[in-house]
């Protein structure tokens, strides 16, 4: 081994000196907020499996104003996922071609954006329970 | 011959669970933690019998099991590689195996709970 102790830059808060570097990190952040809310549902499914009394528990905590807070927040995140997410698709996603061109980048975006309100409005009317 | 990779795997459910909630988790956190709660989606739209003929059904199964585990899956893969970002050196072959372990957890546990739901 040498003795040589050559100097090397440190990186740490690297992504704080760019802001794409920090939007970058923002993105990879929503991941702690999914994670949380699939939390938040893993519990309320076992709350279902285990009755009345444990569900009716777990939708105390849901109408809590601090729940209903950290669900805005988790919202927040997980639109800046979807923005994110589409917005890289067309280079994520194996090349398509429609009728010997490839499909322009808006294109796919859109068509994730309408998927998107799409599924929203179904998931709403799903849900809807006068 | 070297070893192969067991990337693309979880790279694929990263990618499966990525999609899946950009298109599907804004409207589901909505109703679950923002308009149902506030009785907005009208006063039993939360119900325990509600939810349990939701979760009975086969449609309602595949549809919560499809989204608690693949959302965690791609979360727990990206906390996992963003702890590279981060700096973090030592131990990451550690990391590896909660992040993964916690999101098979979860899926286990997802589907066991529904079977439990009958």
């Amino acid at each position: 081994m040498t003795r040589r102790k050559p100097y090397v830059r440190s990186m740490d808060g690297w992504w704080r000196r760019n802001p794409h570097f920090t939007r970058y990190m923002m993105r990879e952040a929503t991941s702690i907020f999914l994670a949380l809310y699939a939390g938040i549902m893993l519990l309320g499914l076992v709350a279902l499996a285990d009755g009345e009394t444990a569900y009716d528990t777990w939708l105390r905590f849901a109408r809590h104003p601090l729940s209903l807070v950290l669900h805005v927040i988790v919202l927040a995140a997980a639109v800046f996922h979807s923005v994110t997410w589409f917005a890289v698709s067309p280079k994520a996603m194996p090349a398509m071609r429609v009728g010997g061109k490839p499909m322009p980048p808006g294109f796919i975006i859109a068509s994730q954006y309408a998927a998107t309100a799409v599924a929203s409005i179904v998931v709403v009317l799903l849900a809807w329970g006068p | 011959m070297r070893a192969r990779s067991n990337e693309p795997i979880f790279w694929a459910l990263f990618g499966a669970g990525g999609t899946l909630a950009a298109v599907l988790l804004p409207s589901i956190i909505v109703v679950t933690g923002v308009a149902g709660p506030l009785g907005w989606l009208g006063p039993d739209a939360m119900s325990h019998a509600r939810a349990l003929a939701f979760a009975q059904s086969w449609f309602g199964k595949l549809f919560v099991f499809g989204v608690i585990s693949l959302v965690f899956w791609h979360a727990f893969h990206r906390i996992y590689h963003s702890l590279h970002d981060l700096g973090v050196q030592r131990g990451l072959g550690v990391f590896k195996v909660v992040s993964y372990g916690l999101a098979a957890l979860a899926t286990l546990t997802t589907a066991i709970t529904l079977l439990r739901i009958g």
